[in-house]
């Protein structure tokens, strides 16, 4: 007989049955996700001849910095051969103006349709978000032909054009349902204190809404940097974005085939959106969250 | 007295739902006004139309002689205060103080010197420069209460000021909002659902319901002549005792209801009066807790029985028993140092004097 009195802390084994499975499936999902990361950053590293001996998972030999330099500066994109940089200068040209626009409008219609309601308001925002359900092949073509008439097609404009549309739906319902969970008195209390739709919007809103446009921001920014569909459709060939470029020199089909260079090109294409994440993670779960709860 | 607030024939409707209905309210300048109502009467709504919060689909609103119907809310000489306090949250208690006045394009010594004024009266000095997150409930309130102040308004709008404060700061909070009414002599109105609050605070008392005003008078008068049932049953905490029975008309008018007999020949039938109700017509004579009598008061009063102890509430200054009259629940307050007991047997009576009549058809007093 050793019956002690319970008392204090209940104590936890750290080796239960639980955690063994619980923690085991954790790192094999983690190891899934994060081999092939691996692969790439080994294989980018390594010369070709070490490619061809097929050790696919071995550490580089020689470590040699050739393939990314080659990936930025002299890869062939088709007829051009400068390399991933000017894709990512056009990347860059199209990603903040298409940011700034759609977040801009999205964040005013969020707010006019959770405090400003006009009549429609409601048929309004059932529109928008049809729209975000609307398949985007089936308005390719006609944007085709409205950039078109606005002799935008083929610019830098165009494919901010697009983003800003085809973005508006989702923003809009992220900053409304974000909007309805502020009190509906604090409106009313800047409505007695005289200010006005904009004064409201700029001075009092917009100040308490940081969590939520850290949100818009990275789901823009990655969104509007891993497109390809829009970017090689309304751009223009000497305004491709940087996806567009990466699949001319991944798939291109002369000579041998740079596993190094492509896997450097890859990850130069895919760093923005991982740095972004790494950064905001947290403040992106918050935000989330924030505008998740009521709307 | 000239009136300060004028509401003629108000109506709102939100969609099919009439939430106002053909609502009059004249409010005298200076006056301390109580909406009183339980929740979803409109009293909230109500408010909010004399604010300017509200686009109303009928009737007027004057404030000060002026027709703002159709104007903005900053434009009606109102300040308001929030149930939420509704601070802004990035702004210190000075900027919250000074943004109505910041947007109204006031100078800057003006604003300094309102803001000055308000947060001695307020005596919020000390916390001009914190942010809302970091005050208490009460602090809070007060700043909004001062965001209202540096308006330098004839009319002050609160809509359940209190209901987020525990009872301990509501109390003081109560005596604050009173004080202040004194010092400014300002118009006041102020929607609760608290009729301690209410009954404390108000010159006059609204008692609304189902978005009409059903009394409109000072607090004594509402408790001691309400005009219903209703009225009767919602100011007065525990509730009035409701005893049916008939009204005899025979010789003097008296009630009735089973071995009871209740002479009426002092009450005033003052309220809907007797008119040409025939004896036998069904009545309810409701009495208030506190107004029963038992011991040695017993002498002073004309009616008396005994009924038995069900259960005993002590609440210290005084007891609440329940028992049962007449197969209905009757509740009255004895002293608080009463040893009475489940079971026990206690002799109670009553002054007619201080009974309310109501005729059971239609609720209204007689």
């Amino acid at each position: 007989m050793h019956s002690v009195e319970p008392t204090g802390r209940k104590p936890r084994r750290v080796l239960s049955t639980r955690n063994i499975i619980l923690y085991g499936f954790l790192i094999v999902a983690a190891l899934y996700w994060l081999l092939p990361l691996y692969v790439m950053i080994v294989t980018s590293l390594k010369g070709m001849p070490e490619i061809r001996l097929g050790n696919v998972f071995s550490p580089p030999v020689e470590v040699t910095f050739a393939p990314w330099v080659k990936a930025w500066d002299s890869a062939c994109t088709g007829l051009y051969c400068e390399g991933l940089k000017v894709g990512f200068w056009n990347s860059v040209q199209i990603l903040i103006p298409s940011v700034i626009v759609s977040i801009a409008i999205a964040s005013v219609n969020g707010y006019a349709l959770s405090f400003w309601r006009f009549k429609g308001s409601e048929f309004f925002f059932t529109v928008l978000l049809f729209g975000a359900f609307i398949p985007y092949q089936i308005m390719i073509y006609p944007l085709v032909i409205i950039l078109r008439e606005l002799h935008l097609f083929s610019t830098l404009w165009a494919v901010i054009i697009v983003h800003t549309i085809f973005g508006m739906p989702i923003l809009t319902l992220l900053f409304r349902n974000y909007f309805a969970s502020v009190p509906a008195e604090l409106f009313k209390a800047a409505r007695v204190d005289g200010a006005g739709f904009w004064r409201i919007f700029l001075q009092i809103m917009l100040p308490m809404s940081l969590p939520i446009f850290v949100v818009a921001i990275i789901l823009q920014v990655t969104g509007i940097w891993n497109d390809f569909l829009f970017g090689v459709i309304y751009a223009g060939t000497r305004n491709f974005p940087m996806t567009v470029q990466l699949n001319n020199i991944v798939n291109s089909s002369q000579g041998v085939k740079e596993y190094n260079v492509n896997m450097a090109a890859t990850l130069l294409t895919g760093l923005l959106p991982l740095v972004v994440y790494f950064i905001s993670g947290k403040l992106f779960v918050r935000g989330i969250a924030a505008g998740a709860v009521k709307g | 007295m000239t009136s300060s607030i004028s509401i003629n024939n108000l109506a709102l409707s939100f969609g099919e739902i009439k939430v106002l209905k053909d609502l009059n309210l004249e409010i005298n300048d200076g006056e301390f006004l109580v909406l009183l109502g339980s929740s979803g009467c409109g009293k909230s709504t109500l408010l909010n139309c004399i604010a300017g919060l509200l686009d109303i689909n009928d009737g007027q609103i004057h404030i000060k002689g002026r027709n703002v119907t159709w104007e903005e809310p900053k434009d009606r000489g109102i300040g308001m205060v929030f149930q939420s306090y509704a601070l802004y949250p990035q702004m210190t208690v000075k900027g919250n103080l000074s943004f109505g006045l910041k947007n109204a394009g006031l100078p800057k010594s003006e604003i300094e010197s309102r803001i000055k004024h308000a947060a001695e009266i307020l005596q919020i000095e000390p916390l001009l420069k914190r942010k809302p997150a970091h005050l208490s409930g009460g602090q809070r309130q007060r700043v909004a209460i001062g965001r209202a102040l540096v308006r330098d308004v004839d009319v002050f709008l609160f809509d359940e000021p209190l209901s987020n404060l525990d009872a301990k700061l509501r109390a003081d909070l109560r005596v604050e909002i009173k004080r202040l009414h004194h010092r400014l002599q300002n118009t006041m109105v102020y929607v609760t659902h608290d009729q301690v609050e209410a009954m404390t605070l108000a010159n006059r008392i609204a008692i609304m319901r189902d978005g009409a005003i059903v009394q409109l008078d000072a607090p004594h008068t509402i408790y001691n002549k309400p005009v219903n049932r209703f009225v009767a049953e919602f100011i007065g905490s525990p509730s009035m005792n409701f005893v049916p029975g008939k009204l005899q008309t025979d010789n003097a008018p008296a009630f009735s209801s089973g071995d009871m007999h209740i002479p009426l020949q002092n009450y005033p039938f003052d309220g809907a009066g007797l008119n040409n109700l025939t004896g036998g017509h069904d009545v309810l004579l409701g009495i208030r807790p506190e107004h029963i009598v038992t011991g040695a008061s017993l002498a002073e009063v004309p009616w008396s029985t005994t009924v038995e102890v069900d259960v005993v509430e002590p609440m210290g200054s005084d007891t609440l028993i329940w028992s049962r009259l007449n197969q209905q629940d009757f509740r009255f307050r004895v002293d608080g140092q009463s040893l009475l007991d489940k079971g026990d047997r206690v002799q109670i009576g009553f002054d007619p004097a201080k009974i309310c009549v109501f005729d059971n058809t239609t609720e209204l007093r007689l």
